[in-house]
C-alpha cells in the first residue's frame, strides 16, 4: 500500500468506527476486569471479617463465593469480547477489506 | 549434535560422584524423603514418553521452513492452541503448588489461583488479535515493528532470555525434587532426563511437537484432575457445603480456613503481586509465542477465550483438590510424618511437604494406579512446560538475535533454524546445569520475579510500541531497560533474596513484589524518553506509526505464517 492509500484509509469512515467501537469496547472490558480483581484483592486485604461472613447457614463463607465468582467472571468477560469480535468487530473488518482490495 | 548430547550428560554423570554429600545437606526436601521406585509411575510415564516422541518423529519430518519450526506452519486451530496455552500455564507449580496451599491454608490459596487467571482477560482484550496482526514468529517482531531492529530486538531478546531463565530454574528444580519424590530417582537423574527429554522435543520436533505435547498434557491434567474431584464430591453427595464442613471439622485452623489469612498481610505487596501476575501474564514471551501458531486473529482471540475457560475450570478443580485433601488425609496417619507416640502436626507433617498433597489425595482416592497416573501426569506437566520455555529462549536467540542483530535479515531460513535448534541445545544443557548448582537453594522467588520482569519490561515495552504513537526506540529501550532492572534489582534487595538467600541481616527492600514500582517506572520512562527524544529517527517512527496502527486493527498486510 501505498503512503496515500493509508492516508485514505485512515480518514474512511468505516475505519474509524471500527476502531472507536473496538477500542472503547476493549477497554471498557478491562476496566471491569481491574475493578473485580482489585476491589477483591482490597477486600481481602482490608475487609477480612466480611469475606468470612457465612452464606446461607452453614460452614461457606462470603469469601469463598465472591472468589470463585471472580474466576467465573474472567472467563464470561472473554466470552463477551469474543462474541462481539466475532459477529459485529469482523464484519466491520470484511467490509474494510473488500473496500480497499 | 548427538555427540554433543552425549557429552553433556557423561561430564553430569561424573559430576554425581561429587553430590552425594551435597545432598544430605538438603534442607527441606532432601534425599531423606526420597522414595523407593514407583513402577506404576514410571511406566505410565514412559508410555507418555514413547507417545510423544513418537509425535516429534512425525513432527520432525514435516518441519522444513522456520514458520513450520517457530510457529507450526500456523496451522494450529484455536481450540488446540487454547489447549495448548493452558498447557503452558498449568505447570506443575500451580497444580500441586496451589492444592497444596489450599490443603495448608485454605482460603489463600484462591486468592493466588485468581492472580494466575485474571491476566487472561487483559492478554485477549489489549494483546493477542494485534500480536497475531503485526507479528511472525515471536513477540518482538511486534515490539521492533516500526522501531530500530537491533536495539529493540536485543532488549526485547533478553527480556525474554531473563525471563525464560528465571522461570526455567524454578521448573528444573521442582522437576527434580518432585520426580525424586514420586519416582524415587536422584535428583541428578531426574534433572538430566528432563533436560534431554526437552531437547529433542524443541530442537528436532518444534513448535508442531512441542504444542501436541502441551496439547496432550493438558488434556490428562484436566482429567485426571476433573477424575479426583468427582472422586471427592461424591463422597460428600455432591455438596460442597458438606465437603467445608468436614474440611472445617478436620483441620487444624478450624473455621479460619475459610477467610483470607496470612497470605495478604500488607496490601502493598499484594497488590503489587496482583499487578505482575495480571501483566505479566501478557508478557511471558513463550505465551505469546503461541499466537503466531495460528490463522489469524480471530483464531487468536478465540484460543485465548479456550484458554481461559480451561485454565479457570482447572484452579476450580484445585481448590476442590485442596479441600479433598484435608478431609481425606488429615485424619490418616499414614500420610504423615509421626513423632513420639504417633503424634503429628496435620499440615507440617505431611510426607514430602505440603506440596504432596494432590499426590497423596490421589493415592487416598484410587490406590497405587491412580497414584501412578496422578504422578506421571505431574512429570509431563513439567516435561511439558520447560520445552516451551526452551523453544522461546531459542527462538530469541537464533530469530531475534542472530537473523535480524548479527545477520542483518541477511541469514538464511534453514541456517536461522539450525542456530534455533543448537540453542535449543544450549539452552537445554544450561538449565541441566542451573537445575544441579540450584538444587538447595529456594527458588520459590523465581517465578515471582519472571513474572514482575515480564510485567515490568516486555509488556511495557510491547503495549506502548503498538498502542501509543509517540513511542520511539531511545524511549522504548531506556524505559523497558529501567522496568527490567529496577524489578531485578528489587527482587534482590527484598527478604527473599536478600535476607534468605544472601543471609543478610534486613532486607533493603520492603515488600515481596516489585510490580507496583517497577511497572509505573517502565511506562513513565518510556514515556518521558519518546517525548524527549527529538532525534529525525524519531519523527520517522513516529510517521511509520499509520501503518503499524492500520495492520494492527484490521490485519490487512499481516504474515500468515502457513503460505510460506
Amino acid at each position: 500500500m501505498a503512503a496515500q492509500d493509508y492516508n485514505q484509509l485512515l480518514r474512511s469512515p468505516q475505519f474509524q468506527e471500527l476502531v472507536r467501537q473496538r477500542t472503547r469496547f476493549a477497554w471498557t472490558l478491562s476496566i471491569v476486569m481491574l475493578v473485580i480483581y482489585f476491589g477483591f484483592i482490597l477486600l481481602v486485604a482490608f475487609a477480612k471479617p466480611l469475606l468470612a461472613t457465612k452464606i446461607g447457614g452453614g460452614v461457606t463463607s462470603l469469601g469463598i463465593i465472591l472468589g470463585l465468582g471472580v474466576i467465573v467472571s474472567a472467563f464470561v468477560l472473554t466470552g463477551i469480547y469474543v462474541q462481539r469480535a466475532n459477529s459485529r468487530f469482523d464484519e466491520l473488518t470484511r467490509h474494510l477489506t473488500r473496500e480497499i482490495l | 549434535m548427538p555427540r554433543l548430547l552425549i557429552l553433556a550428560i557423561a561430564t553430569l554423570v561424573a559430576l554425581d560422584a561429587s553430590s552425594s554429600n551435597v545432598l544430605a545437606a538438603g534442607p527441606d526436601l532432601g534425599a531423606v524423603q526420597k522414595q523407593p521406585l514407583n513402577w506404576t509411575a514410571i511406566i505410565m510415564f514412559l508410555v507418555f514418553v514413547l507417545g510423544t516422541l513418537g509425535i516429534t518423529y512425525r513432527a520432525a519430518a514435516q518441519t522444513k521452513s522456520a514458520a513450520d519450526f517457530y510457529a507450526a506452519g500456523g496451522g494450529i486451530t484455536g481450540f488446540q492452541n487454547g489447549l495448548a496455552i493452558a498447557g503452558d500455564y498449568m505447570s506443575a507449580a500451580s497444580f500441586l503448588g496451589i492444592s497444596g496451599l489450599v490443603f495448608a491454608s485454605g482460603f489463600d490459596g484462591l486468592i493466588y489461583s485468581i492472580g494466575f487467571l485474571v491476566g487472561w482477560p487483559i492478554v485477549l482484550f489489549l494483546i493477542a488479535e494485534r500480536l497475531r496482526n503485526l507479528g511472525k514468529f515471536t513477540f518482538s517482531d511486534v515490539a521492533s515493528f516500526r522501531l530500530d531492529q537491533t536495539q529493540i530486538r536485543i532488549l526485547s531478546a533478553v527480556g525474554t532470555l531473563v525471563v525464560v531463565a528465571f522461570y526455567l530454574i524454578a521448573q528444573m528444580v521442582g522437576a527434580g525434587k518432585l520426580i525424586e519424590l514420586l519416582f524415587g530417582l536422584d535428583y541428578l537423574y531426574a534433572v538430566i532426563i528432563v533436560g534431554v527429554l526437552m531437547i529433542v522435543y524443541v530442537a528436532f520436533g518444534g513448535m508442531k511437537a512441542t504444542t501436541w505435547v502441551q496439547i496432550i498434557k493438558a488434556c490428562l491434567l484436566l482429567a485426571g484432575a476433573t477424575l479426583m474431584s468427582l472422586i471427592v464430591l461424591w463422597r460428600f453427595g455432591f455438596s460442597p457445603e458438606a465437603m467445608f464442613a468436614e474440611a472445617v471439622k478436620v483441620h487444624p485452623k478450624g473455621d479460619a480456613i475459610m477467610a483470607p489469612g496470612a497470605l495478604v498481610a500488607d496490601p502493598v505487596s499484594a497488590i503489587s503481586l496482583g499487578l505482575a501476575l495480571m501483566f505479566g501474564t501478557a508478557g511471558l514471551p513463550h505465551i505469546l509465542m503461541r499466537f503466531f501458531t495460528v490463522s489469524d486473529a480471530q483464531a487468536a482471540r478465540k484460543s485465548v477465550f479456550y484458554a481461559t475457560g480451561f485454565i479457570a475450570y482447572f484452579y476450580i478443580l484445585t481448590f476442590i483438590i485442596g479441600f479433598g485433601a484435608i478431609t481425606f488425609l488429615m485424619n490418616d496417619p499414614s500420610f504423615f510424618k509421626l513423632g513420639a507416640g504417633g503424634a503429628y502436626d496435620k499440615v507440617k507433617d505431611i510426607l514430602g511437604g505440603t506440596n504432596m498433597a494432590a499426590i497423596h489425595l490421589a493415592s487416598a482416592t484410587g490406590g497405587s494406579l491412580f497414584l501412578g497416573f496422578i504422578s506421571a501426569v505431574a512429570f509431563a506437566t513439567i516435561l511439558a512446560v520447560v520445552a516451551g520455555l526452551t523453544l522461546s529462549g531459542a527462538s530469541a536467540v537464533s530469530h531475534d538475535l542472530y537473523a535480524e542483530v548479527i545477520a542483518r535479515g541477511r541469514a538464511s531460513e534453514q541456517k536461522e533454524v539450525n542456530i534455533s535448534k543448537i540453542s535449543a541445545i544450549v539452552i537445554g544443557i544450561v538449565a541441566i546445569f542451573l537445575g544441579y548448582i540450584f538444587e538447595n537453594q529456594n527458588v520459590a522467588f523465581m517465578v515471582g520475579l519472571a513474572f514482575a520482569v515480564a510485567a515490568s519490561c516486555n509488556f511495557p515495552v510491547l503495549l506502548m510500541s503498538v498502542l501509543w504513537k509517540g513511542t520511539t526506540t531511545r524511549g522504548a529501550l531506556i524505559g523497558g531497560l529501567l522496568g527490567l532492572v529496577s524489578a531485578v534489582v528489587m527482587v534482590v534487595l527484598s527478604k527473599a533474596v536478600w535476607v534468605q538467600t544472601f543471609g543478610f541481616a534486613r532486607e533493603l527492600f520492603p515488600y515481596d513484589n516489585p510490580a507496583i514500582f517497577s511497572m509505573p517506572i517502565a511506562f513513565l520512562g518510556i514515556w518521558a524518553f519518546s517525548k524527549m527524544d527529538a532525534s529525525n529517527r524519531a519523527k520517522i517512527e513516529v510517521a511509520a506509526f499509520d501503518a503499524q496502527y492500520i495492520r494492527s486493527e484490521t490485519g490487512i498486510g499481516a504474515a500468515a505464517a502457513h503460505v510460506h
